[in-house]
């Protein structure tokens, strides 16, 4: 931009007084809590004893045959899952957004389970299946020297668990690909299978890689499945905990941290702008005639047969873990009990409550700074407002145990004294959080056209009226996603918040880890339930609230018309 | 009933003045610069109603864009009234606009659309549903109120939109296309209303249209654009029949080009020489930059060339088109310096010429402009 238009947007941006401070109060969050944790993350882990700079933990962590071993573990871990995981997300993807398969609401709710679903639920039921007193392995084959820890089941519940992430993705682009060219090749004679091969798949390939990038990014961030389940297939995230936990050794953990949070960033800054802008597919805006989706039988009974197995499998999994929970001890007394939830509803409710009041407060903080930055960033001129979207969405990259060692050591002292607080946890919670909802108000906006917040501008309306009056309004349904999604995630966070917690704020999740590290499985199954129970609960109310605040009275009648 | 608030509005109303209004588009892939707009003047006088008419690229948007505060200019002022605003955020200028796709908000009713901007002002309550009732009934929206946007048809949208930007009662009123999105008859209509409203209510408007009936039909004064640049402004009258240069008669309606030499004046007549003929021109137009010896062009309307029969006129040739539209006949003909468009209107009352034929032309020396 021309210096004298910067000039100019400049001054008219001081005429607007309201709109500068926000704009400068989000710099200043943004700088406060992404980009000088994570420059202290660097800063610790380079920094010698005598406060200068030193590499000389960096050489030593990474000439250790041992970690090296470590990092090849983790990158082929999250290889393994994201090929799997993409490859079952787009089966699911396919088989709803393109054929007349039949049962395609319940195949998509069992594709969004895990994702609001509490962490170490896949692995424990992994445990209670395959385990020394597994149900199958134990019960049904009797082996007893099984060993169900290490990189097989790894690689299990992590697709598990991540395979939503790519049919997410997948379905996006799926929905978008035009059907009328894959009519025109239908009509040109050919067969569906050379349809798919030379159209369908070459026009998906950008969202492939998108959901692959994206599962990558998930196994390599992921602690508590691995924190449980690898046995001794040691992954970076948890292997930097142990090292600051249990070794004391702060900067050789951060150095791991670091080595981990490349990749992340690598293959982030892939994702978002290489991939995504290689995308073929086109939308026009114009809804194209209803067309009937593939409905030949051969094409699709074996596409319901293979999602039926995975649901199959989700539903077992998660099954096992309510049974779970009230017995007495899986495998040694299968007594019906409810002392579990006894215990979790007197002795062990604190973490719970702390885990709701704290996700309760993050959310509405995170879903409305995530709106408002879509804003500014689709909306409004200001100087650097590509950092604003670049810093605003890194957390998305930032495995939770970076983000945790940048903040214990960025608010241990004074100005900035937060540690051992909610405060930090919120903080944490809303801006790990924030990108989703900032990617969905984003997305949302640039469909909306921009002269109806101008008409509301040139009614004499300021930014922050026309924020809260039509924009915000019109972002319903990305606002909703937003605060549903950081809800969720905040009541499952365990990588970030492993290092914040205090005994005066302990967490549900630290809670579920402490009981994993004592063997007491059950009563994890308890707590999973319970929060099962309240995530399930909560969208429901997130649901209803937004729906009252924003009355869409002009959705409804619409319809009803 | 509603004369109050016609009253209000006359009185508010006030001129818009840009000097040396300019913008420049920053290129994306180091391409160079875009000047959308090139340091133009312009003075909208109050109560005035002038339309911004241009193809697409030349500018007329962004003009409309920055007098609204959408756009920061790159150089010079815009003022409203006595006051400059060009660095005043959109919302404090006392303006108010009219957009293309209406921009009415899906999620209020047409009631709450309508007296928005008077919630924004925090009117009190009687007062804001006094105002509103009239507008309401100065737009013949009454019964509509507690409907939405998406279930009005495409005249009444318009309509809303009308009445949220008059409700403010603002200085100037800005139209950005606003009637492109209506079929061809109702557009018409709705033209007609426009104009006659605004009239009515004596406000200070700037409209920017593609469509040049559209402009002729609605404007006090035209503004002729190209590139960034003024090419004439001026009455729809004065527009269409003293053009300033080839762009502007083309532009506006159709016109034929013939070269000719400027030989000089004669007392109010101008002489050129078309071939081995002299003509004395009455009216010759602007004439600017044409000096005496120098080439220019005769410029003359289709309609105003007459059709005879080859041996009544002075220019003959030969018809290599013609085709029937039912209100007139258009034919080519063609002509030692290229081919004539001429157009006869009321084809049952005239002489039919076809392909083939021979023929002269005579021009109305009074329809006849010098263009450089």
């Amino acid at each position: 931009m021309s210096k004298p238009q910067r000039f100019s947007n400049f001054r008219m941006l001081l005429n607007q007084p309201a709109l500068l401070l926000t704009i400068l109060f989000i710099f200043a969050i943004l700088i406060i809590f992404i980009i000088l944790p994570l420059i202290n993350v660097f800063r610790l882990g380079f920094t010698g004893p005598d406060g200068g700079f030193s590499a000389e933990t960096f050489i030593r962590m990474v000439s250790d045959p041992g970690y090296q071993k470590t990092f090849w573990n983790t990158m082929k871990l999250g290889g393994l899952v994201a090929c799997i995981s993409t490859f079952v997300g787009y089966i699911f993807a396919f088989a709803i957004t393109r054929t007349e398969m039949p049962g395609k609401r319940f195949f998509r709710g069992i594709a969004t389970l895990p994702i609001i679903s509490p962490p170490f639920v896949l692995s424990l039921s992994i445990i209670f299946l395959f385990g020394r007193m597994g149900l199958i392995t134990n019960k049904l084959l009797n082996i007893d020297s099984f060993d169900v820890y290490g990189l097989g089941s790894l690689v299990a519940v992590q697709s598990v668990s991540f395979f939503p992430v790519a049919f997410l993705t997948l379905t996006g682009i799926l929905e978008s690909i035009d059907d009328s060219v894959e009519d025109a090749a239908y009509n040109i004679g050919a067969s569906r299978w050379h349809i798919f091969r030379t159209v369908t798949l070459p026009l998906s390939l950008p969202g492939i890689g998108s959901a692959m990038l994206l599962v990558f990014i998930q196994s390599l961030e992921d602690f508590s499945n691995p924190a449980v389940i690898a046995g001794n297939y040691s992954t970076l995230s948890v292997e930097a905990y142990r090292v600051i936990t249990g070794m004391y050794d702060m900067q050789g953990g951060t150095i791991l941290a670091i080595v981990l949070l490349l990749p992340t960033l690598t293959a982030f800054a892939v994702q978002r702008y290489w991939i995504s802008r290689k995308s073929f597919v086109t939308v026009t805006g114009k809804p194209t005639q209803k067309r009937r989706k593939l409905h030949e039988k051969h094409i699709v009974w074996p596409l319901f047969g293979a999602c039926s197995l995975v649901s199959a499998v989700v539903i077992l999994l998660y099954g096992t873990v309510l049974a779970g929970a009230f017995v007495k001890t899986w495998g040694v007394n299968n007594t019906f009990t409810l002392e579990h939830f006894k215990y979790v509803f007197s002795m062990g409710w604190d973490p719970v409550k702390n885990s709701i009041i704290l996700a309760a407060v993050s959310a509405p903080i995170s879903g409305l700074l995530g709106m408002a930055i879509a804003y500014l960033i689709v909306r409004q001129k200001f100087f650097g407002k590509k950092i604003m979207e670049f810093s605003s969405i890194l957390t998305f990259a930032i495995p939770g145990t970076v983000l945790g060692i940048g903040y214990i050591f960025t608010f241990n002292h004074e100005p900035l004294l937060l540690t051992g607080t909610a405060v930090i946890l919120v903080a944490a919670f809303t801006f790990r959080n924030m990108p989703v909802g900032i990617e969905a108000g984003t997305t949302t906006l640039l469909q909306i056209d921009r002269s109806i917040e101008e008409a509301s501008t040139i009614s004499g309306a300021g930014a922050g009226t026309t924020f809260r009056r039509v924009t915000l309004p019109l972002l319903r349904q990305a606002f909703f996603s937003g605060l549903v999604y950081s809800f969720v995630k905040a009541m499952t966070a365990v990588s970030a918040i492993i290092f914040l917690i205090s005994p005066k704020w302990n967490l549900s999740t630290a809670r579920i880890f402490a009981l994993f590290e004592s063997s007491q499985y059950s009563g994890a199954a308890a707590y999973i339930v319970i929060m099962i129970v309240i995530i399930l609960a909560a969208i429901a109310l997130i649901n209803l609230l937004v729906n009252l605040l924003f009355k869409p009275k002009y959705l409804k009648r619409a319809t009803t018309k | 009933m509603s004369k109050d608030i016609v009253e209000d509005l006359r009185q508010r109303s006030s001129g818009v003045k840009m000097v040396n209004l300019a913008k420049v588009f920053p290129s994306h892939e180091g391409l160079g610069d875009t000047v959308a707009v090139n340091h133009i003047n312009l003075e909208i006088k109050t109560g005035e109603m002038m339309t911004l008419l241009g193809p697409s690229g030349c500018g007329k948007t962004t003009t409309l864009r920055m007098i609204s505060g959408f756009e920061t200019p790159s150089g010079g002022e815009i003022f409203i009234g006595d006051r400059s605003v060009t660095n005043v955020p959109p919302n404090k200028r006392d303006i108010s606009m009219v957009f293309q796709s209406y921009a009415l908000f899906p999620h209020l009713t047409i009631y709450e659309n309508i007296c928005y901007g008077l919630r924004v002002q925090k009117l009190p309550k009687d007062q804001l549903q006094e105002r509103t009732k009239k507008v309401i009934e100065l737009m013949e929206l009454k019964g509509m109120e507690n409907r939405f946007p998406n279930q009005l048809s495409g005249g009444q949208q318009q309509r809303v939109a009308l009445a949220r930007a008059v409700i403010i009662e603002p200085k100037v009123l800005l139209f950005d296309e606003p009637l492109s999105n209506l079929d061809a008859k109702l557009r018409e209509h709705m033209r007609d209303e426009l104009r006659a409203l605004q009239k009515r209510l004596g406000i200070t408007s700037l409209y920017v249209t593609h469509d040049q009936s559209e402009a002729m039909a609605i404007s006090d004064k035209v503004v002729i654009m190209k590139d960034g640049n003024i090419m004439q402004v001026g009455s729809p009258q004065e527009i269409y029949e003293f053009p300033a240069n080839r762009f502007v008669a083309n532009f506006i309606g159709k016109a034929n080009f013939i070269p000719c030499v400027y030989r000089g004046m004669d007392g109010d007549y101008a002489v050129v020489a078309l071939a081995d003929t002299v003509y004395k021109v009455p009216k010759p137009g602007v004439m600017s930059g044409i000096e005496a010896g120098s080439e220019c062009a005769l410029s003359v309307r289709p309609e105003s060339v007459r059709l005879v029969r080859a041996d009544q006129g002075s220019i003959t040739g030969e018809v290599t088109r013609a085709v029937y539209y039912g209100s007139k006949v258009e034919y080519e003909i063609k002509i030692g310096t290229g081919p004539i468009i001429v157009e006869v209107y009321n084809p049952q009352l005239s002489e039919r010429f076809y392909e083939g034929d021979r023929v002269s032309i005579a021009l109305d020396d009074a329809c006849v402009r010098i263009l450089k």
